[in-house]
């Protein structure tokens, strides 16, 4: 992760080194489809609707971060690349947590506390 | 150390981090389109349920449909990153050839969408029907927008490498429209969950 000048290589055949081969996207790809073959699976069976939610979100989480981290060469690539996307990307999902709080957790909580008085 | 972002490409100079100034923008603009997409979701998200005439998400969303194509778009994606393995081998075919099936495969994915939107408007939603035709149509009409966007870059740089003109010193650029693809993927990854499957 050198961010020294020096240290940079400027030809394709280094490039070529930095990410992985050909075999190593297509066992991301298998995983990707895998995954995604058991979010539809997950969807359809009654037994696994009250942990819908945590277990979907937490299966697209995986599928988002290794596409990130593999397909964009994130987990190869300088740390300031990671540091460029991640910080706007935490903001953006502080965002859509904060809204869905303010306008469907805290009413529905009011609610309940005006019936409970 | 990103070896890959030091390629001189297209007259883009390095910086004094040693990365190349093209892709430090992109990245910065990948940022910016994560805020983009995330208050498009947040709309979609604080009006659901809220809908006070339907046709409602249950009633339209066609899951089978769209598990397809969420498995063409994550192919494409996997296609890219064989396209851009071929251009910087100087695998001049394997190049050509991953990128054209980027570019089929986008196409395909808004194949989809356009039966999906044409079957949700037979159904009587559309984008003044109610708040879920709204922020629907909204949020994934600019996805596909974005994939539309991707598959003319694509099939551009196609035609650059048909003519010769995408050696191995000019992986970058391939590269640059590799992530604007994933980018776009991993979009449609939060979309499948939040608003398909987490109805």
């Amino acid at each position: 992760m050198s961010m020294n000048p020096a240290a940079a290589p400027s030809s394709a055949h280094e490039a070529v080194h930095a990410h992985p081969g050909a075999g190593t996207y297509v066992v991301i790809g298998v995983i990707l489809t895998v995954i995604t073959a058991i979010e539809v699976a997950v969807y359809y069976i009654p037994a696994m609707h009250p942990v819908l939610a945590p277990v979907l979100l937490s299966l697209s989480l995986l599928k988002f971060v290794l596409v990130v981290m593999f397909y964009m060469h994130l987990k190869f690539d300088s740390r300031l690349f990671s540091t460029v996307f991640v910080a706007p990307l935490i903001l953006a999902v502080s965002v859509v947590i904060g809204l869905f709080i303010i306008f469907k957790v805290l009413p529905h909580y009011q609610a309940v506390s005006a019936l409970v008085r | 150390m990103d070896h890959a972002a030091t390629l001189p490409a297209a007259g883009h100079a390095e910086t004094a981090t040693g990365l190349n100034t093209f892709k430090v923008g992109f990245w910065v603009f990948l940022g910016s389109e994560t805020l983009f997409f995330g208050s498009l979701i947040s709309t979609y998200l604080v009006y659901k349920h809220q809908s006070i005439s339907g046709p409602y998400p249950d009633q339209v969303l066609n899951i089978p449909l769209t598990s397809v194509s969420t498995f063409v778009l994550l192919m494409s994606s996997l296609a890219m990153v064989l396209a851009l393995a071929g251009v910087q081998r100087g695998n001049r075919r394997q190049g050509l050839f991953w990128l054209f099936m980027v570019a089929v495969l986008g196409s395909t994915f808004l194949g989809f969408q356009a039966y999906e939107f044409t079957e949700f408007y037979h159904k009587g939603l559309t984008l003044q029907t109610n708040l879920f035709g709204s922020t629907f149509f909204v949020l994934t009409g600019f996805h596909g927008a974005h994939v539309t966007v991707g598959v003319i870059w694509l099939l551009t740089l196609w035609v650059q490498g048909l003519r010769g003109e995408l050696p191995p010193e000019r992986s970058l650029t391939v590269e640059i429209a590799g992530l604007y693809w994933h980018f776009v993927d991993i979009v449609w990854i939060a979309i499948f969950t939040l608003i398909y499957l987490l109805q």
